[in-house]
This record gives structure tokens, sequence and C-alpha cells, in this order.
């Protein structure tokens, strides 16, 4: 086939645009996450207690951290879908990092010295490493879908931090159940939790995103 | 050759649904990337048989990703980043593995097709692997120039039928040149 002939199909070829990557991808969390909250409703439910732990500062900065990863994960997903290497991620989680090592000197100050250690084991930590990875997997499977019509610069790069957003919607899914507030309980089973998901992202991503 | 805001200004209009505007498009950036991938070929110590196979897979990808261009934002970069893929690609699977940068090739002057040439090897390879009726529809387009409209009233489908499976046959030859090792 020459390459004028090959230029005659592409032009023929008017499919409508599914517009830009970083919209997608909203939509690929959206309905997955949908599929994370039915398992949510089903086999998890709301923390009895909600109502009350929303006037406590410990829940409202576990919420604030867990949307703030979000925003994070959310940008470097869509910054990864793109055949351009783009800016160092460390650049991006900036407000993330910050918030974190805020959070937890309030903790360390507020709280004396013989309850870190209850307070970073918690009540949930196992219920955490469970659910986090559970909520993650229907949102990862619709990034996936997503992130195969992009043009990662590289695959498991891109793989990689799609596991990281998917872990993140499934935190803010799963902090609602969650009795644990303390940012020291939040940072480090959250953090866990996040981790076999991260790998399983680059994983599938090494092979189904390549392009 | 041109200047990178026509490049831009042409996707953007065919973005909006202007097929003249995507023809010369398409031919503009196909004249460069022959010249890009005889650079690269000669790189890699390497006659300039596959230019043409690189060229024609590389802008069906540029076809497919269209949409990961951000239109506030020149078209060039982005252009490059999918040429570099491509051109790594394609050696990595003959069994090239050396580090290559295209940036080196920036002076490359473009390349216009060669009178003698008959097109790429592989296409016509991996066009033959198509579902038959794919297989046709692209052959029609291509090669017999035919519109959408005409293939549909003789294969006796609608014109967005023709389109669809147009589409899934671009996608099918595309995947096609990924997955062909030889």
């Amino acid at each position: 086939m020459k390459t004028d002939q090959l230029v005659a199909a592409l032009v023929a070829d008017r499919r409508q645009s599914a517009g830009p990557p970083g919209r997608s991808i909203v939509y690929a969390i959206a309905a997955g996450s949908m599929v994370s909250l039915v398992i949510f409703a089903l086999a998890f439910g709301p923390r009895v207690d909600l109502a009350a732990a929303f006037a406590t500062w410990r829940f409202d900065l576990k919420l604030v951290l867990v949307f703030t990863a979000l925003l994070v994960a959310l940008a470097g997903s869509a910054a990864l879908a793109r055949p351009l290497t783009p800016e160092p991620l460390l650049s991006r989680a900036w407000p993330l990092i910050l918030l974190a090592v805020a959070a937890v000197t309030i903790e360390l100050v507020l709280q004396p010295r013989d309850a870190w250690l209850t307070r970073l084991v918690g009540s949930n930590a196992l219920v955490c490493l469970t659910a986090i990875p559970l909520f993650s997997l229907a949102p990862l499977a619709g990034l996936m879908v997503a992130l195969r019509r992009a043009a990662p610069a590289s695959p498991t790069r891109a793989g990689a931090v799609a596991g990281a957003l998917a872990a993140a919607v499934a935190a803010s899914i799963y902090a609602f159940h969650c009795f644990d507030d303390s940012p020291l309980f939040v940072l480090t089973w959250y953090s866990l939790a996040t981790l076999p998901v991260v790998a399983l992202g680059a994983l599938i991503g090494s092979r189904l995103l390549r392009w | 050759m041109f200047s990178p805001g026509d490049l831009s200004t042409l996707m953007r209009a065919a973005r909006r649904g202007d097929d003249e505007a995507y023809r010369r498009l398409l031919t503009e950036v196909a004249t460069w990337l022959r010249g890009i991938a005889r650079r690269g070929l000669a790189t890699a110590g390497r006659g300039s048989d596959d230019s043409e196979d690189i060229v024609q897979e590389t802008l069906l990808a540029m076809h497919l990703k269209r949409d990961t261009w951000d239109e506030t934002q020149p078209i060039e970069p982005w252009l490059r980043a999918i040429a570099h893929h491509k051109l790594v690609d394609h050696l990595r699977r003959r069994g090239f593995a050396r580090h290559l940068d295209i940036e080196d090739f920036a002076d490359t002057l473009a390349a216009p097709v060669d009178a003698d040439t008959d097109g790429a090897a592989d296409a016509r390879h991996l066009l033959s692997g198509l579902p038959e009726r794919q297989r046709r529809i692209v052959e029609s387009i291509s090669m017999e120039g035919q519109s959408a409209r005409d293939v549909g009233v003789r294969l006796g489908m609608s014109e967005g039928a023709v389109r669809v499976a147009l589409h899934r046959a671009l996608k099918a030859l595309a995947d096609a040149y990924r997955r062909d090792r030889r």
C-alpha cells in the first residue's frame, strides 16, 4: 500500500473524538467507583457514627488527605496518558506531601508519646488492607480501558499511576467506613494498601498499554 | 519546509471536520517522517527498505491517538514524541536496542517519496490478515479511491457501517504492526 493511499483511508475515518484523555479518565473512575460503591454498600456500609465524625477534625483531615491524593493522582494519570514525557511526578505531588507532613506533625504534638503506637496500629488495619485493594479493582479496570485509547510515553509508569489513582478512589470510599482517623494510621495503612494496586497497575500497564 | 503553526492550524481544522486540511497535514507529516525514518534506519545500520513501513505505522498511530494532542500546545513536540516512540519500537522489534534520539535528527531534511517505491511491504502483508470485509473496505477506499458511500452501495452496507468497519480495520492494522516481529 502506498502512503498516500493510507492517507485516503485515514481521512475517510471520521470517528467522533472521545475528547482529551483527562476526560476519559474521569469517566472511567466515575463508572468504576459505582461498582465499588455497590460493594461498599452491600459488604461494608458507612461507619455508624458518621454524622458525629464529620464534627471531628481528624475525620475531616482524613477526607482532605484522601481527596488531595485523588486529585494529585488524577493530574498525574492525565499527564502520563500523553506521548510526551511529563515533568517529574514529584513536582505534582508536593501539595500531598506538605499536607501529610503537617498532619503527622500536628498529631505527634497533640498525642502523648505512649499513645503514638496505639494510634498507628489502630483497630481496622486488616480491613483497610483488604478493602482498599478490593474497591480499586473496578476503577482500575475502567482506567485501563480508557488508557488503551491514549498514548502513554511509558506504559508501565502510566499503569502504575493508574493503580495509584484507583487506590485513591478506593481510599476515598473506604474512608467513610473506617473508624481510624489518626493521620498516623491513615498515612501508614492507606499507603500500604495502595502498594499492591500500584504494582498490579504497572504489571497490567506494561502489557495492555503498549501502542 | 513548513512552520509549526501551520501544522497545529491544520490539525485544529481537521478536528472540526475539514477533510482537506487533514489530508494536507498527513501528507506533510508523511514527508517529514520519511526523512526521520531514513535517518533512523541509517543510524541503526539498516537499509531504507523499511522506511515506508515506519512512515505508515507512525501515521496510523498519529491518527488513532490524535485525541492525546492538547490543542493549546504546539503540535510538533507531540508529533516528534509519536515518531520517536514508533521508530524505537520498530527497530527494537528487529533487534536493535541501542539508544536513539530523534532530536539528533532535528535538522533532517524532509524526504519526498521515491517514484519507484512500491509502498510499504508490511502494510500489504498485514492487510491480507484482516477479515475479508474489512480488507475490502480499506482497499476500496485507499487503493481504489472510492468514497465510504460508494463502498457501502457496492457492499450493501450503510455509509455509517462502512466507517465503523473502516475504523476497526485501521485499529486492527495498527495492532498487527505492533505484533509483527520479523
